[in-house]
């Protein structure tokens, strides 16, 4: 789970991170009334949204006056904002935080992830803040600096000062480094963090370090333990098709393309999507129903796939191992009488009770579309799609 | 032979008074597995299906001499289960529940390094459907009935996807020695490479179909394994040629954050080092034919 700039930075304050003095905004007037509580000369109206590239995409603004910072506001607020990590969809922008300005002597960047080689919390720290990780990486590796946390005993200050050396802090500047260097490991340990970027992290005129930005994410199946983090959810920032799925306890990832596709298990799910663009068509989603595909679960995916206005056709690839195939088929056959979708349904079966259930399928009288194998299937769903437009004779009628 | 598990191994049921631990118990039973117990903390001294279910892992071990656990643990307490099994000396826990969190794997893969590299316990999963040896025995929640008992190794990230492989080899009438699913998790207990290294080593296995998915650095790490070590050939597929960048496609792990984590580049790394690639997952058990014929 992600959440917004702001409250990332509210929770690392809780940990001893400096950060400059800010506060959220939901109208130009809040806006102008925050920028003179914060005080000072100048100010940065940050657009909160659920992506980076903020701020080559005009989601940033520098103000000088109140009313700069209600301008910017009202041109921030309600917009979609477009960047290269967002997608085309982009995301509303429905909060804004303004920030003091602060004189920035060196910029720095600091990231936390779990790494998967190592299977440790891994420390990133670069004396290029403000360019992105991988152009950092691409561009000036040299000045990466990696530190791996032992987990038995979390990380260690002599590591944070390795890392604040390695940078070319200044000695007056090593202990506010340090603090925020824990204050990051801290907050990320304990509130089950999968990854947290501090880009950049600043040091100012005065010597102190601070994070300027922050991003965290947060490990979905530790949300449990953490209440208030799952709090700091923001649906607005969602596509509604995958928050509708994920509160119904399916994984959906929406696409692009024009096949909707309703299979259980992740692997089998993506090698679906694979055929399907192999034979010459575009999934329009990724869905695992769970490795059970209860009845239950099938219907609410025909109800999931089916709210996307661009699906021409389903293609249900169902391989049955504990639960039976009868018992899968009977589910799509309820599931279609009750609620018709409109268009042509492909349906692969296999697994446990295989018979049985195309039995099922043929007998239920709808003009399913039945394939034997994984190849068929896909090769069906693409022809289906590709003629839905004149036939007719396939389209799901009310029964 | 087969790897892992196999009539003899005796396995304990961890969580075997639940509902999924308790039916799963009875379909293991019934394929064969050597099923000697279970455990759930405080419904030691009871029965479950016949078999006697104990408070603590290590008074399972001791009374029933259990080698083998599998893991049925709701995700909260599930990583304290697996790190209980280490501690009661059992040598291969299989840990199928899914949704465990990240740093409770960290913190299990590191109190398993607390035992010396021969004597540590071997964990598959979580996040997995398990480990059956056709014919013989299985740990795990997969249809014992699509598997025809053989020469070929199984070992992928994917449960249902698994499924398909062995279908699809079943049909034509090609055999498994042992398939082994290690999950769909950023952080699980054994690798692909740790897989191959057990099929390497068994007489019985002769080639190996390895299914490996988008995200983290496992099947790279095959690769270069295949290529130092390997002698028996390998059939692989890569799952998410069509995944964008960045989305979680169900399984935790399945996520590309780095160059080199797409299923293409994945597939270009085990090209390189020999290994035949089924170009579609529906040509897995026809691309292992052509191989075995070859070889």
């Amino acid at each position: 789970m992600d959440i917004h700039e702001y409250q990332a930075k509210e929770i690392l304050a809780r940990f001893g991170v400096a950060t400059p003095k800010g506060a959220l905004a939901y109208s130009p007037e809040q806006a102008a009334y925050r920028a003179r509580e914060i005080g000072g000369k100048l100010w940065v109206v940050k657009a909160q949204v659920h992506t980076g590239g903020r701020g080559k995409a005009g989601g940033v603004k520098l103000c000088r006056s109140e009313d700069e910072v209600a301008d910017a506001a009202d041109e921030l607020l309600g917009k979609k904002l477009v960047t290269h990590q967002s997608g085309p969809a982009g995301k509303i922008v429905g909060r804004l935080y303004v920030e003091g300005g602060v004189a920035i002597a060196k910029e720095l960047y600091l990231g936390f992830v779990l790494d998967r080689k190592s299977e440790r919390v891994m420390v990133v720290a670069s004396s290029q803040g403000g360019m992105e990780i991988e152009e950092i990486a691409a561009e000036k590796p040299e000045s990466i600096v990696k530190v791996s946390v032992e987990p038995a005993v979390g990380m260690q200050a002599f590591q944070a000062r390795e890392i604040a050396f390695a940078l070319g802090l200044k000695p007056s500047q090593v202990q506010s480094a340090v603090n925020a260097l824990m204050g990051c490991y801290r907050a990320f340990e304990e509130l089950d963090a999968t990854m947290l970027e501090i880009n950049p992290l600043i040091v100012t005129e005065d010597d102190h370090v601070m994070a300027l930005d922050a991003k965290m994410t947060f490990d979905d199946n530790a949300l449990f333990r953490h209440p208030a983090v799952a709090e700091l959810r923001d649906k607005s920032q969602e596509d509604p098709r995958e928050t509708h799925a994920n509160d119904r306890g399916l994984a959906y990832v929406g696409l692009a393309g024009k096949i909707g596709c309703i299979v259980n298990g992740a692997g089998l799910a993506m090698a679906t999507m694979d055929m399907i663009k192999l034979a010459g068509g575009e999934p329009a989603n990724f869905l695992d129903i769970g490795g059970g595909a209860t009845p239950e679960r099938v219907a609410k995916a025909f109800k999931l796939v089916t709210m996307d206005k661009n699906v021409e056709a389903i293609l249900v690839n169902i391989f049955a191992g504990i639960n039976r195939c009868d018992w899968v088929a009977e589910g799509v056959v309820q599931a279609l009488e009750k609620s018709p979708v409109g268009v042509p349904v492909i349906v692969r079966l296999a697994g446990t009770h295989v018979e049985e259930g195309r039995r099922i399928l043929a007998r239920s009288g709808l003009p399913i579309i039945r394939a034997n194998t994984l190849a068929e299937a896909a090769e069906r769903a693409v022809a289906a799609w590709k003629n839905n437009a004149n036939t007719v004779g396939l389209k799901v009628v009310n029964a | 032979m087969s790897i892992l598990l196999d009539r003899t191994t005796p396995v304990l049921v961890q969580g075997i008074t639940g509902k999924i631990g308790s039916f799963h118990a009875k379909e293991m039973r019934e394929y064969g597995t050597n099923i000697i117990g279970g455990v759930t903390p405080g419904k030691g001294g009871t029965m479950q299906d016949g078999l006697p279910v104990f408070d603590t892992m290590k008074e399972a071990v001791e009374k029933t001499g259990a080698t083998a656990s599998i893991v049925f643990v709701p995700p909260p307490f599930a990583a304290d289960s697996i790190m209980e099994s280490a501690d009661a000396n059992i040598r291969l826990c299989v840990a199928i529940t899914d949704g465990i969190p990240s740093q409770d794997m960290i913190r299990v893969k590191r109190y398993m390094r607390r035992y010396r590299a021969e004597s540590r316990m071997r964990l598959i999963g979580p996040n997995c459907a398990g480990v059956i040896s056709p014919g013989k025995a299985m740990m795990g929640i997969m249809p014992g009935n699509i598997y025809l008992p053989g020469n070929v190794g199984i070992v992928g990230r994917s449960g249902t996807l698994g499924y398909e492989a062995a279908a699809q080899m079943m049909d034509l009438g090609i055999g498994v020695s042992t398939s082994v699913g290690i999950g769909g998790d950023p952080i699980n207990g054994s690798s692909f490479k740790d897989i191959l290294e057990l099929f390497e080593a068994d007489p019985e296995t002769h080639a190996v179909v390895m299914i490996g998915e988008i995200g983290g650095p496992q099947e790279a790490e095959a690769a270069e394994y295949i290529r130092d070590h390997m002698t028996k050939p390998v059939i692989a597929y890569v799952a998410g040629l069509s995944a964008p960048k960045g989305r979680k496609m169900g399984h935790a792990g399945a996520i590309i954050q780095a160059f080199g984590e797409g299923a293409s580049e994945k597939v270009e790394l085990l090209r390189d080092v020999g290994v035949a690639i089924a170009p579609t997952p529906a040509e897995i058990g026809s691309t292992a034919q052509k191989v075995l014929k070859a070889a």
